[in-house]
């Protein structure tokens, strides 16, 4: 074991990490704001708003990201109308497409589980609060949000540790985060293992950061539940 | 060329390429599941069974396949195994690379990946075993091994099917990362074609719609297996 040259990869794969949180962090936080409006759209009961947004999950999610990731990075080059227009800046680099492509997927994801946490919120609450007479967009903000939130935090949660292992993705279009450097050092030293080693120890403990932080947002957010004694051995 | 030209079965048509390469998906993907369903038993009956430290070994495997890119993984098996047969054949006095095979290493890591998730799901469906059955089968004097076979394992896959009707659809989309070392599936196929005609996009969204054909196809046959194998069982 080479403890040196283990010390020297894990500081060099140190420097994807800002890139790695870039992404999930952009592509998570622009996929959230999306995703209630297409959650909405699903829930809205009117046919011409719910299919367009079943039809939006069906397909970013049936397709493989990797799919995704080419056909906006490399398909959308194609047509000489996107290459003349103002978007083709972006387009061009392969960090705005990774993080379009991102988004995207995130946003069919998210939409489901946002749905979910809405369908959850109790009708009497919506019943209680329109017979005090509040708008509909009243109770949608202090009523159905804020619950639908709480309640789909968990399954959020491990939305976000899926997309920071996602942005590894966007190794294969040149971009230079985590498992990109890696593939250059492995590419130099050919030193396979420990380098894919050090990657993973890096993702493990992003991950477990992000899922400690996400328990505690979730305690944060029920003040309403006693803090719970201890859970006993589960019986086997 | 028309669009059904460039992707029909004709003398330049991609249709026949594209066909093999959908097989090969389907080949590398049905093999993980199975590497999958075999690692991901072992594993749940590990856990629901074993002691404390098996129990803790096998946690920690979930932890860390959960953790760390797909990507990652098939890197790891593809060039650490690499690397592992490259020394061991210099060390019999061959020198000069040698590569593991692309279909096995990727269908060894999608399998390792899905194993993770489907261990969780044989657990759920474990857990879902009525509990007077297992006693009544003891108090006839079953043995272990009858018990398992005639008992939990019919009705344990009954309750998994579900689970693994969304794990299988992890697999055939983690399939499309075997194509970065290689593997001639419809991504990689898809590459090739958008390089040699210049028209990524036509490709890129052709492979996108096989995916999208082949998860409803499964889809719908596992809802099939699922109404099948739910006939006798009266639900809430």
């Amino acid at each position: 074991m080479d403890l040196a040259f283990l010390a020297d990869t894990f500081v060099a794969l140190l420097g994807g990490v800002p890139m790695l949180l870039q992404l999930t962090a952009i592509s998570v936080s622009v996929g959230a704001v999306l995703a209630v409006l297409l959650a909405l759209m699903r829930l809205s009961g009117n046919p011409l708003l719910d299919y367009p947004a079943r039809g939006y999950v069906f397909v970013f999610r049936g397709t493989p990201l990797l799919v995704q990731i080419f056909l906006i990075y490399y398909g959308l080059g194609q047509f000489p109308e996107i290459r003349q227009s103002i978007a083709w800046p972006f387009l061009r680099q392969p960090y705005w497409c990774a993080i379009l492509a991102l988004t995207l997927n995130t946003t069919a994801y998210a939409t489901e589980i946002i749905r979910g946490g809405i369908l959850s919120v109790p009708f009497g609450q919506i019943e209680a609060a329109r017979a005090c007479g509040m708008s509909r967009f009243l109770i949608f903000r202090r009523i159905i949000l804020p619950q639908g939130l709480r309640t789909a935090l968990p399954a959020y949660g491990n939305e976000i540790i899926l997309m920071t292992r996602a942005t590894a993705l966007a190794s294969v279009i040149t971009l230079m985060e985590v498992t990109g450097i890696a593939s250059k050092l492995v590419s130099e030293t050919f030193r396979a293992i420990e380098v894919f080693a050090c990657a993973g120890a890096i993702y493990l403990i992003i991950n477990f950061l992000i899922s400690r932080a996400v328990a505690l947002a979730e305690r944060r957010l029920s003040p309403q539940a006693a803090p719970r004694p201890a859970a006993p051995e589960p019986a086997r | 060329m028309g669009y059904f030209e460039l992707m029909g079965f004709g003398p330049k048509g991609w249709g026949l390429l594209l066909a093999q390469a959908t097989l090969m998906t389907i080949a590398v993907s049905v093999t993980a599941f199975a590497i999958g369903a075999v690692l991901g038993g072992l594993l749940a009956w590990a856990r629901l069974t074993g002691g404390r430290g098996i129990g803790i070994a096998a946690e920690t495997y979930l932890t860390v396949l959960r953790g760390i890119p797909d990507l990652l993984v098939i890197y790891l098996l593809y060039f650490g195994g690499s690397s592992i047969l490259t020394s061991a054949m210099r060390w019999l006095g061959n020198d000069g690379f040698v590569g593991v095979n692309a279909f096995a290493a990727g269908a060894i890591a999608v399998g390792i990946i899905s194993a993770a998730y489907q261990s969780e799901v044989y657990r759920g469906a474990f857990g879902a075993v009525a509990r007077g059955e297992i006693e009544a089968a003891r108090a006839v004097g079953m043995g272990r091994m009858l018990m398992f076979r005639r008992i939990l394992a019919p009705q344990i896959l009954r309750f998994a099917i579900p689970g693994l009707g969304n794990v299988w659809q992890l697999a055939l989309k983690e399939s499309a990362l075997i194509s970065v070392v290689g593997l001639t599936e419809i991504l990689r196929q898809a590459q090739v074609g958008a390089g040699s005609t210049r028209q990524p996009f036509v490709f890129f969204i052709t492979a996108a719609l096989l995916y999208l054909l082949l998860s409803t196809v499964s889809g719908w046959g596992f809802n099939r297996a699922e109404a099948a194998a739910m006939r006798g069982v009266r639900r809430a």
